[in-house]
């Protein structure tokens, strides 16, 4: 285990709460017969009230399977979970099964990238989403069913009274994934975790969407935890930032500042590969090379493959060899972390 | 769905008489008399063997006769057998031992397929899903002439447990047969379901179950196992038809007076009338049950529509 | 088999053709994926033991289709001794004797190559059958489509072994060639008749698969012939599918023909055949148990032979069906 002390709480919310989520050197594996995958390797953060988080990263990075770790809806076997989540004060990991299925819902819930595929096709919208009054609260179909308008209504879907008995498939993608939000909200969770929520609708579609989130969030004051790619849906929404590579956090941050000036090379890359309003005329340089293989992770720091700014052997101060010694999450200017062994010179390069 | 089912059953008319001609002209146009068949050895008398032949309107052309023989069919006249008994009573006697076994053989089916299947389709490559994969592969290459004479030798004979022949135990009588009968598409359903289950344990909408807090129980039965059964479901629908379409050697095996023994006995005797009246049944049969799960895949799947 | 017969038809469409997608529709034969799809294939079956058990199974019974005399121990099937009459098995005579004192394992392996002749050929009837009106149907379309699969739902919805009794049945009577004389190639030709209608699908359905595809349209503009663009470009997209259900349908139509011959209208005595041999043994099941037995077991072995063969086959032409 590393030190949890060397990464204090992001508590740095712009709106500070109650601390809702912490979670603590958290390990996912992969046994399998070709070996084990090692898809996060010792994350940590915590969530209060009414913050917003953004998980950025690249698809491999970790960050879905860490998400899908907290609600505890992996497979175990193959998926292995070691590590400390905390809900409210408890130890999910600690818990047995059943207790773990009654925070789904009313405590975390999670709605995912593709709602065509996350919905049920054979069920009409108005079941699925009146199922979690049905069984979590014991209503009746009817009730279930007025409550599911309610809701309907409360994300922003016209005609919801006619619209309730429809199924996903005559659902337009944007309203899709309000039907996903709305059986997400339905039971006011403390925490939200939308993973990839926008990323397969259309542009002015994803605004609409993330608006809703973000007026639910001020209604009801739950912590988001938004895992995402897309750095632009991060400027607009979050308030901390946590940049994810090979299963582990690189640079954690306020998103004002991450954006501002990475701390990680890696961050920086993400920068300088999407156009930019604010630094016109720039070239954009993608990041080269590909994304780990996480069952076998480079050793030492594992971006050093693809960094620009590795020290190898000699070049490298002691202790600090970009490919052999694995460089800590450590704060390197107030309210920073970083994961690299040479973050003072990526600020303000 | 109303305009559909109209089409559906619109197209099924040439292929109930397409396929009942193609049975009819085998059975009473091919060169050869099924009336000096009739007499084996000896030859019948000229003045009966020319009442049979105006009976059956073989001096007619082929396609006059089939004609003549519609026109009957559609008063619910299957015409008669040689010993001047009507078809249909024929039918009416043996249908219910046929309906009998078959739906034994379906209850069969369904149950210890569907069961099978969703053990070995919820842990993929456990313990179970290697037996159902192997004794699924052992059962469909069993040929049924071959799993009916094991059935009756090892339970009937050396067991002793089920009666081997006959009706005369009522539902007991059927038992075994209608194991027999079903033991290659249980085998089906069995790997189907495990198949269909597995691949929907891994869907997206079962993973947004569990994240809904839903108990196993429920994200197993109602988001997993429904969404599985359709295929299964239509299977077993359509199979229906398919075990109606004749048990021949089943019924003949273990001496149950069915359809398909007695349509056997009417090949044998170049029974013309019955041959035709029974095969025509059972061509109906499947055409029917073909319908019916058609409509039944639209109930059963909201995506599917089809105006 | 009539009863298993049907569901058993329908199930290697399912399995062996619509729903594999061996063929993908952008994929030519002459590029390299075809290619790599034939060599991840074997890759694939030479690490599946129920392959090889199939292969080993599969290359017994053809020996002893083409020489039963290696593995009758000796003993000529028609040289009988009453005095034998339904002995038991025994360390001399392996499966014993049956009612006739004929020595009952050369009796057993001298079936089996009226077998191997009625499955293979039988087989080569359904591919031409099946092959020859899929491909038309699926390339022309329209309405020669409609009236093709008109008549195959007919044949469709005619049970195998019945079509093939019936038709055995008056066969003798008739002055069609081939079903009138009675015999291994009468009983082969009686059950493609009824049995093409799933290769016929399976083909078809390729077919329109591929016939839309960017190099069927390039080699349509460069002006090839409808013969030769469905002979070189579209059909083999198709052999894939076609042989996974062939190899099926081998172990399929043996079990059939046994059927038929157990039924009293395939094969004839004095001919060898697992069919006779059981319809034999049927009444003496009580006191010689192993007159259907033996017959039965060889016929099951042989039946799965081609049915594991298949089964390998077609999970190794089949990358998405891998674990």
């Amino acid at each position: 285990m590393t030190a949890p002390e060397t990464s204090p709480p992001a508590a740095r919310a712009a709106v500070p709460g109650a601390t809702l989520l912490e979670v603590d050197d958290l390990h996912v594996e992969f046994r399998q017969r070709s070996g084990v995958v090692h898809a996060v390797n010792g994350v940590s953060y915590t969530l209060g009230e009414g913050q917003t988080l953004a998980i950025l990263g690249e698809s491999g990075s970790g960050k879905s399977v860490s998400a899908q770790a907290i609600m505890g809806i992996l497979d175990t076997p193959p998926a292995v979970v070691t590590g400390g989540i905390r809900f409210e004060g408890r130890d999910m990991l600690a818990m047995s099964a059943e207790e773990q299925r009654k925070i789904r819902g009313p405590g975390i819930s999670m709605i995912f990238q593709d709602a065509l595929s996350s919905l049920n096709p054979v069920y009409s919208v108005g079941w699925q989403i009146g199922e979690m009054f049905r069984v979590h609260q014991g209503a009746s179909r009817k009730e279930a069913k007025r409550r599911a308008i309610e809701l309907m209504e409360r994300v922003r879907i016209p005609a919801a009274a006619k619209r309730v008995d429809d199924y996903p498939h005559q659902f337009s993608g944007g309203m899709r994934q309000r039907v996903m939000i709305a059986m997400a909200i339905a039971l006011d969770p403390r925490i939200l975790i939308a993973d990839e929520p926008t990323t397969a609708l259309d542009v002015t579609v994803q605004a609409q969407v993330m608006d809703l989130l973000k007026d639910l969030q001020r209604e009801t004051g739950m912590g988001l935890i938004l895992i995402t790619h897309d750095l632009g849906v991060v400027n607009e929404v979050a308030d901390d930032v946590a940049v994810m590579y090979a299963g582990r956090i690189v640079e954690r941050g306020t998103v004002d500042d991450v954006f501002t000036d990475a701390a990680h090379p890696y961050t920086e890359g993400l920068m300088n590969s999407v156009p930019q309003v604010e630094a016109k005329g720039g070239r954009l340089q993608p990041i080269v090379g590909q994304p780990p293989n996480l069952a076998a992770i480079p050793s030492g720091c594992a971006f050093h493959p693809r960094c620009a700014r590795r020290r190898l052997g000699a070049a490298a101060a002691p202790g600090r060899e970009c490919a052999t010694d694995e460089p800590p999450l450590r704060l390197v200017v107030p309210g920073r972390e970083a994961a690299c062994h040479y973050s003072e010179e990526v600020l303000g390069a | 769905m109303g305009r559909y089912i109209a089409r559906r059953l619109l197209l099924t008319i040439p292929v109930l008489i397409g396929a009942s001609f193609l049975i009819f002209a085998m059975v009473f146009a091919l060169p050869g008399d099924p009336v000096a068949a009739l007499g084996g050895d000896r030859s019948l008398p000229p003045a009966v063997e020319a009442q049979i032949r105006d009976e059956f309107n073989l001096n007619d052309p082929l396609l006059v006769q089939y004609g003549k023989y519609v026109g009957n069919l559609v008063q619910g006249d299957l015409g008669i057998d040689f010993s001047q008994r009507p078809v249909i009573d024929t039918i009416e006697q043996r249908l219910p031992v046929t309906v009998r076994l078959a739906v034994v053989a379906i209850l069969f089916e369904a149950i210890i397929g569907i069961v099978a299947g969703v053990l070995a389709g919820i842990r993929r490559n456990g313990f179970l899903d290697n037996v159902v994969l192997v004794s699924t592969t052992l059962i469909v290459s069993i040929p049924i002439l071959v799993l009916a004479f094991v059935a009756q030798f090892v339970f009937g004979l050396q067991l002793g447990w089920f009666p081997i022949s006959g009706t005369s135990e009522g539902w007991g009588s059927f038992l075994l047969p209608g194991l027999v009968l079903a033991a290659g598409s249980l085998a089906y359903v069995a790997r189907l379901t495990r198949t269909s289950v597995a691949e929907n344990m891994r869907a997206d909408y079962v993973r947004t179950a569990k994240a809904k807090g839903l108990p196993r129980s429920r994200v197993i039965i109602r988001h997993t196992l429904r969404n599985s059964l359709i295929p299964v479901v239509t299977f077993i629908g359509a199979d229906i038809g398919a075990l109606m379409g004749g048990a021949i050697v089943t019924e003949s095996v273990f001496n149950l007076p069915g359809i398909g023994r007695a349509v056997f006995d009417a090949i044998n005797n170049q029974e013309g009338a019955v041959v035709v009246g029974i095969v025509t049944l059972m061509v109906f049969f499947f055409i029917f049950f073909n319908l019916i799960v058609d409509v039944l895949y639209a109930v059963l799947d909201p995506r599917i529509r089809y105006d | 088999m009539t009863d298993r017969q049907q569901a058993e038809l329908r199930k290697d469409e399912v399995e062996a053709g619509t729903t594999t997608g061996l063929a993908s529709p952008s994929v030519d034969v002459a590029s390299g994926r075809q290619n790599s799809l034939w060599s991840d294939a074997w890759d694939s079956l030479k690490r599946n033991v129920l392959f090889w058990i199939g292969s080993v199974l599969a290359v017994l019974f053809i020996l002893l289709a083409l020489l039963p005399g290696l593995f009758a121990r000796g003993a000529d099937p028609d040289d009988c001794a009453l005095g034998n009459s339904l002995d038991k098995p025994s360390a001399q005579h392996w499966f014993g004797f049956d009612q006739q004192g004929c020595d009952y394992m050369a009796t057993v392996v001298y079936g089996a190559r009226n077998s191997l002749i009625i499955g293979v050929l039988a087989v080569l009837f359904v591919l031409v059958l099946g092959v020859v009106m899929g491909a038309i149907a699926g390339y022309f379309g329209g309405a020669t489509d409609s009236l093709l699969s008109r008549v195959t739902d007919i044949f469709y919805a005619l049970p195998l072994v019945l079509g093939a009794l019936v038709l055995l049945r008056v066969g003798p009577t008739t002055n069609i060639p081939i079903i009138n004389k009675p015999g291994p190639a009468a009983v082969a030709l009686a059950l493609a008749l009824f049995g093409w209608m799933t290769a016929m699908r399976l083909v078809r359905s390729q077919v329109i698969a591929v016939k839309s595809a960017d190099y069927v349209a390039a080699a349509r503009a460069m002006g090839a012939s409808h013969r030769r663009i469905l002979v070189r470009h579209i059909l083999p997209n198709a052999v894939a599918p076609v042989l996974v259900y062939a190899t099926i349908t081998i172990g399929v139509l043996i079990a059939a023909e046994a059927t038929l011959t157990y039924l009293g209208v395939g094969l004839q005595r004095p001919t060898h055949s697992w069919g006779l041999q059981i319809e034999a043994g049927q009444s003496l099941l009580r006191t010689a148990p192993h007159l259907v037995l033996f017959p039965s077991l060889i016929l099951t072995l042989t039946v799965m032979a081609f049915i594991l063969m298949g089964d390998a086959l077609r999970d190794a032409l089949d990358p998405r069906q891998r674990a």
